[in-house]
């Protein structure tokens, strides 16, 4: 019984000290994208697909629709920030399709190799929104209205998509003659936070901690409608945010995923995206 | 069990000794792993970046602001934890566990309920808390303060009461008797208790963001400065990393010998009075 346990003990260790020690401490969380040709694993009914967080109703959607159409097969989802996903597909995460918030993040991934077709597909566009609670208290009917002295503004940051389109967003407004020259510079001091992604940007808005925020459109949904007052941004000013799709290379089930991207493309799809308040591409 | 325990208390001991080993490494592993990714001369430079310097200038101050209050007004709620007997004792010792075993996010939206600009409390102060460097430090101590009162009350419950009722007898009022009996005697449990408090403090991440947002120099800490660099600038990610472990591990080791003295100190007195020479 001893020497059992005592083998067992011993197998346990030199497990431990030749297996996983070399690996985990000479290649620690690797970012750099590596492309190595792996053996594809069987083709299944099931389709991974990686979307961006401003995704996550529309595709659910749009899943749905393609399983309904598409009698045995399962479309499984997985929402985060397309960044996060990016870092997950460039270390050989599992998936089929990748849809992201920004063209960046998917040029990344195609200039790595690993998607089937390395060209941009745009599916549907996107706008900003400049949200405020439904009682405004710092009574904001407008852009300028942002720069006013003591406007708490919560903003994304730019590690997420939408606080690039933010930022641009504020590009515009500096570039604008309408604007007095140090309007961008009174907004970005009355900005109090730069929040990690575009739904806690919202939640600040909605629990009224925020006097104003910039979210998608698209996160103007029927259920936070009701707590919220959307001021308009010119459309000469708003910035459009392009959502591409990509079948990841080294999917087993190309032909399942591209007729997926092609139902997302779809007239069908396209009602479906448009009912979520996407604008279809140009 | 039914060998006899002279038989072979050395080899028991040495398989024993083997079976620690696969824990203590699943814990070193991805420690060591941090080391590795970062070369020396990266680490400095990314702690040139200003931001990354007001991340850890924010942590310690307000992760030793928390510690402070928590002393201040948790040590109170440590005496009367001491007493198992007092009336409502189990209560008020669940609640203050709650902290402790909820996820840190649900501490975080119920600080927004309470002192948000709309919250229970928040509606009346007239001021905004959130996204303040005051938020930080309450969401820190709301976390992390239960670690010292437990601490700290197991600490006071164990004095003898007969020293405090004597102390008492002779004249001495409750604040004499805290502080001259209570607090040398249980200091012990407050020391390691605080210190524990403040590492916690320290590593704050999920109340802080929900409640304090994030704002470089005002409200990001190290931990969320860590998160954020993750997707941004891994070595800054990295280099944080790093100061928070070697940091943790300096004050831990040194908070252990200092209390491994002051454990044998009164030990040795006891076990030779006859050396006073």
């Amino acid at each position: 019984m001893k020497k059992f346990v005592l083998l067992f003990l011993l197998g346990i260790m030199a497990a431990a000290a030749c297996g996983p020690l070399p690996t985990l401490t000479g290649a620690p969380v690797t970012l750099v994208p590596r492309v190595t040709p792996t053996q594809s694993p069987a083709p299944s009914n099931n389709l991974t697909v990686l979307a961006a967080s401003s995704l996550t109703e529309s595709f659910t959607a749009l899943g749905r629709a393609f399983e309904a159409a598409h009698p045995g097969v399962t479309v499984d989802l997985s929402f985060g920030g397309s960044q996060t996903l990016l870092t997950q597909l460039l270390n050989f995460a599992p998936a089929d399709i990748f849809a992201s918030a920004d063209t960046r993040t998917m040029q990344a991934l195609i200039d790595a190799g690993h998607t089937s077709s390395g060209k941009l597909t745009i599916f549907a566009r996107n706008q900003l929104a400049l949200v405020v609670p439904a009682a405004n208290p710092a009574g904001i009917a407008s852009l300028q209205d942002l720069a006013n002295p003591g406007v708490k503004l919560v903003i994304a940051g730019s590690s997420v998509p939408v606080g690039n389109y933010t930022l641009k967003l504020l590009d515009n407004i500096n570039n604008d003659a309408s604007f007095s020259s140090d309007t961008v510079k009174k907004i970005v001091q009355n900005v109090v936070s730069y929040e990690d992604n575009v739904k806690a940007v919202l939640a600040k808005v909605l629990l009224g901690e925020a006097d104003a925020g910039i979210v998608y459109a698209t996160d103007i949904t029927p259920e936070t409608r009701d707590s919220l007052k959307v001021i308009t941004i010119p459309a000469g000013l708003n910035v459009t945010a392009d959502y591409p799709i990509a079948v990841i290379a080294r999917s087993p089930n190309q032909d399942l995923a591209k007729s997926f991207v092609d139902f997302v493309l779809s007239a069908d799809g396209q009602a479906i995206l448009a009912g979520y308040g996407f604008l279809p591409p140009e | 069990m039914s060998v006899p325990r002279s038989r072979s208390p050395l080899r028991a001991g040495w398989a024993w000794q083997l079976l620690t080993l696969p824990m203590l490494l699943f814990i070193l592993i991805p420690l060591t792993a941090l080391f590795t990714r970062a070369a020396p001369r990266e680490i400095i430079a990314t702690l040139n970046q200003t931001q990354v310097r007001q991340a850890v200038g924010l942590s310690l101050v307000t992760s030793l602001i928390s510690a402070a209050v928590t002393l201040a007004l948790g040590t109170p709620l440590a005496y009367f934890l001491s007493r198992p007997g007092r009336r409502l004792y189990r209560l008020v010792d669940t609640i203050v566990d709650l902290p402790t075993v909820l996820p840190p996010s649900v501490a975080g939206v119920a600080l927004l309920l309470a002192f948000g600009r709309q919250g229970l409390i928040g509606r009346f102060l007239g001021v905004q808390i959130p996204f303040t460097t005051l938020a930080v430090i309450i969401a820190q101590t709301f976390v992390a303060a239960p670690l010292y009162i437990k601490a700290a009350a197991v600490g006071f419950s164990a004095i003898d009461p007969e020293l405090q009722q004597a102390a008492a007898l002779d004249g001495a009022s409750p604040w004499q008797v805290f502080r001259h009996i209570s607090a040398p005697l249980a200091w012990m449990g407050l020391v390691s208790g605080l210190v524990m408090t403040w590492a916690r403090a320290l590593g704050e991440f999920g109340a802080t963001i929900l409640f304090a947002g994030n704002f470089p120099g005002r409200t990001q800490t190290m931990p969320l400065a860590i998160y954020i660099g993750f997707e941004v600038d891994l070595n800054e990610a990295v280099t944080l990393s790093l100061i928070l472990v070697v940091f943790s591990f300096i004050v831990l080791i040194l908070l252990k010998s200092f209390l491994q003295r002051g454990i044998q100190v009164p030990e040795r007195k006891i076990s030779t009075p006859s050396d006073l020479r």
